[in-house]
């Protein structure tokens, strides 16, 4: 089978492009989802002496 | 969540059986042999890239009207998985290309406009990085992405309005062209599952860029 190893190489590398940008999508928004429980928590903490001074 | 996971099962299950189809169900090519089924693979991600921009041209032109975020969102999101699935093109092609042609690549009609395609939506994604406001930035992109789009039928259209290296089409090609039933229905099946495929990487990417968004107004928020 003349050949096969160049469709197995554009199949292999085709997939791990796209696996590879899947992988940076679940990264980015594990980030920002961790970026937005700290800046809930922060706000929460920041808010709390002012209900408590009321 | 539980949507999403059966989403991405879905797209699984039909990428993976477009492989099976390509390799064990369509029949091999009489000149060029086991590379053709590189087709299957490569002229399904270009068309998959093609609906990804021109979503992405809807929803820019969506916004420049509405100015709704949601539409840059989604906007956004188009424009980058287009841009994926036109580097798997560029990359296959050459793989493609080599055994065939002698040669990796040539700056014929088809494969310059696809490379310039290439780079107008990186400048697209760029240009996002530079703006700092978020309406400035999803105006600008917007703009510019409906510029973008000017690219997408010209690269449709090479093969057709001019002679190049690249092969004429199978598909839609008038006269003489075609494809043997088998195959046809191998490259159609191709076709849905890379759409598919791509539906789920924009949904995936569209649930970032409204974190994204979520993350600005709580920052916008802690700063006030």
């Amino acid at each position: 089978m003349k050949n096969l190893n160049s469709v197995f190489a554009a199949y292999l590398i085709g997939w791990g492009v796209f696996f590879l940008f899947y992988v940076t999508i679940v990264k980015r928004t594990a980030d920002l989802r961790a970026e937005v429980e700290r800046l809930k928590n922060s706000l929460a903490r920041s808010k709390q002496p002012r209900l408590e001074q009321s | 969540m539980a949507k999403r996971i059966i989403f991405a099962l879905v797209a699984i299950l039909f990428v993976v059986a477009s492989a099976y189809a390509s390799f064990y169900i369509a029949p091999e090519e009489r000149t060029m042999g086991v590379i053709q089924r590189i087709f299957y693979f490569h002229v399904a991600s270009a068309w998959a890239g093609f609906t990804a921009f021109f979503i992405c041209f809807i929803n820019n032109l969506l916004y420049i009207w509405k100015r709704a975020e949601k539409y840059d969102w989604l906007g956004v999101s188009c424009a980058e998985v287009g841009l994926v699935f036109t580097t798997v093109v560029l990359i296959t092609g050459p793989i493609w290309a080599h055994p065939v042609w002698g040669i990796w690549w040539t700056w014929d009609a088809r494969l310059t406009s696809t490379f310039v395609l290439w780079l107008l939506y990186v400048s697209y994604l760029l240009l996002r990085t530079l703006i700092e406001e978020p309406d400035r930035r999803a105006l600008l992109s917007s703009l510019f992405g409906v510029f973008a789009f000017i690219d997408v039928p010209l690269v449709f259209g090479a093969i057709r309005w001019w002679r190049t290296q690249h092969p004429s089409p199978v598909i839609m090609g008038g006269q003489g062209s075609g494809l043997e039933p088998t195959m046809k229905m191998v490259f159609f099946f191709s076709v849905i599952a890379m759409h598919v495929f791509m539906a789920f990487l924009i949904v995936e990417r569209y649930f970032l860029e409204k974190t994204r968004a979520e993350v600005d107004s709580l920052q916008r928020e802690a700063e006030a």
